[in-house]
């Protein structure tokens, strides 16, 4: 009997999920990264606590679209060279809809992560404590979309023998606006204001992303499997 | 039942596959021959659908593979030059996975295809740890799960035994017997003992 969608799907995550924890170093790395330079900046920048808040949402944002660059590139590669992604393309199933699945599993495990961990580097720039939630939710939604968008890139560096460099240009362009209106929300939570704005469009990219990027990522491994 | 007609691929600038055409049907096997970069590979990738032919088709039971892709791929096993495992899952952990995707699959399923392979012993070591010839035993009991008709194998005694050579032809006896299809490229000859075999030699480019 066929395997529905569904229970592909979730044996896909159950997989990679499985690999993730036998090999905690490549998971923590780009969340070390995060908390290193959020960590870093109190430290050289300024100790005092109003100068730092105002440069909270930069520092903060900046630091979580590096080191979700760096997560990047174990998206697709690893799968790619031992053959899984061919299998995935030959499954019968949807690649579309595999892809979309390592995606949010990639998310569960970078961006999640990270967004969780932001408010012990905030504590550090200032942040108050009554906009950590919002901080915290800002960087969990952004971190979505720039997971979506970044798999468009790493389906498409898979043929690169260095894709690193590439995929960091290829991701950027389409990142700024995630950043621009994800640090808008955190300067706005971070001064008392009203975050909805800048958090409905950063939901707005993320729709965009889950119905756009699957498509584009599945259609770059294709040509990436040639 | 799978019809190859007039298939021409270029790779970059090199003419791989010339005018190649073929039909092989239910309980035939298709053994694919020649020197080293003749396109074997190619083609069998070209049928698997992984690589896009400049001009021809591939057809199964009547229609372009194409058109409907997931029909025929839910048919087709498909096991190249390195074994499709993760190094960090054990042999039947990935077997669990992969074949999983597919279909459902039960857990004595799983056991008596590794079983039928000989990677019963091993089959709970990472498979980082397994000799090549171990691993692709893993792997032919992957194929062997899929259930598929059509089998596209490329090199499959590559790194085995003797004996593990014999089992390769006694699985191919055994899924042409079924009413399956192979189609292998093969260096050395598998000594099919019964079921009929095809044998097409691939000019070098």
């Amino acid at each position: 009997m066929k395997a529905g969608p569904l229970q592909a799907a979730r044996l896909v995550m159950v997989r990679d999920l499985r690999l993730a924890f036998r090999k905690p170093s490549q998971l923590l790395q780009p969340l070390m990264f995060f908390m290193i330079v959020a960590t870093l900046f109190p430290l050289t920048l300024t100790p005092e606590l109003s100068r730092l808040r105002d440069a909270a949402p930069g520092v903060l944002w900046v630091g979580a679209l590096l080191s979700s660059l760096l997560a990047l590139e174990f998206l697709f590669r690893e799968d790619a060279q031992d053959g899984t992604l061919e299998q995935f393309a030959l499954s019968g199933q949807s690649l579309t809809w595999m892809l979309f699945a390592k995606t949010c599993v990639h998310w569960l495990l970078t961006g999640l992560p990270l967004a969780l961990s932001a408010p012990v580097a905030a504590v550090g720039l200032g942040v108050p404590a009554e906009a950590m939630w919002s901080v915290v939710a800002a960087l969990a939604l952004g971190g979505f979309a720039l997971s979506l968008i970044g798999a468009i890139s790493a389906g498409l560096t898979l043929g690169a023998r260095r894709g690193g460099v590439l995929l960091s240009l290829l991701t950027l362009p389409l990142a700024v606006p995630i950043l621009v209106f994800g640090a808008d929300a955190t300067q706005r939570a971070i001064t008392g204001g009203e975050i909805a704005p800048p958090m409905y469009l950063l939901g707005a990219i993320a729709v965009l992303g889950v119905t756009l990027a699957p498509l584009a990522a599945a259609a770059a491994v294709r040509i990436g499997l040639e | 039942m799978l019809n190859v007609s007039g298939l021409h691929l270029w790779r970059g600038d090199r003419h791989v596959l010339r005018n190649v055409s073929f039909t092989v049907d239910a309980g035939q096997c298709l053994l694919l021959t020649g020197r080293n970069g003749a396109g074997k590979t190619t083609l069998l990738r070209a049928v698997a659908g992984l690589l896009d032919p400049e001009q021809g088709e591939v057809s199964w039971r009547g229609t372009a593979a194409r058109k409907s892709r997931g029909e025929f791929h839910a048919e087709l096993a498909y096991l190249g030059h390195d074994a499709p495992l993760k190094g960090d899952l054990t042999g039947r952990e990935n077997l669990r996975y992969s074949i999983g995707i597919r279909r459902a699959v039960a857990a004595n399923e799983i056991h008596a295809a590794l079983e039928r392979t000989g990677a019963q012993p091993f089959a709970d070591r990472p498979v980082r740890t397994l000799s090549a010839g171990q691993r692709r035993r893993v792997a032919l009991a992957g194929v062997l799960l899929t259930g598929a008709v059509l089998w596209l194998l490329d090199e499959p005694t590559t790194n085995l035994d003797s004996d593990g050579k014999r089992l390769v032809a006694s699985l191919i006896e055994q899924q042409l017997a079924a009413g399956g299809i192979v189609v292998a490229a093969v260096h050395q000859d598998l000594d099919l003992g019964s079921g009929s075999v095809v044998n097409l030699e691939l000019a070098a480019a």
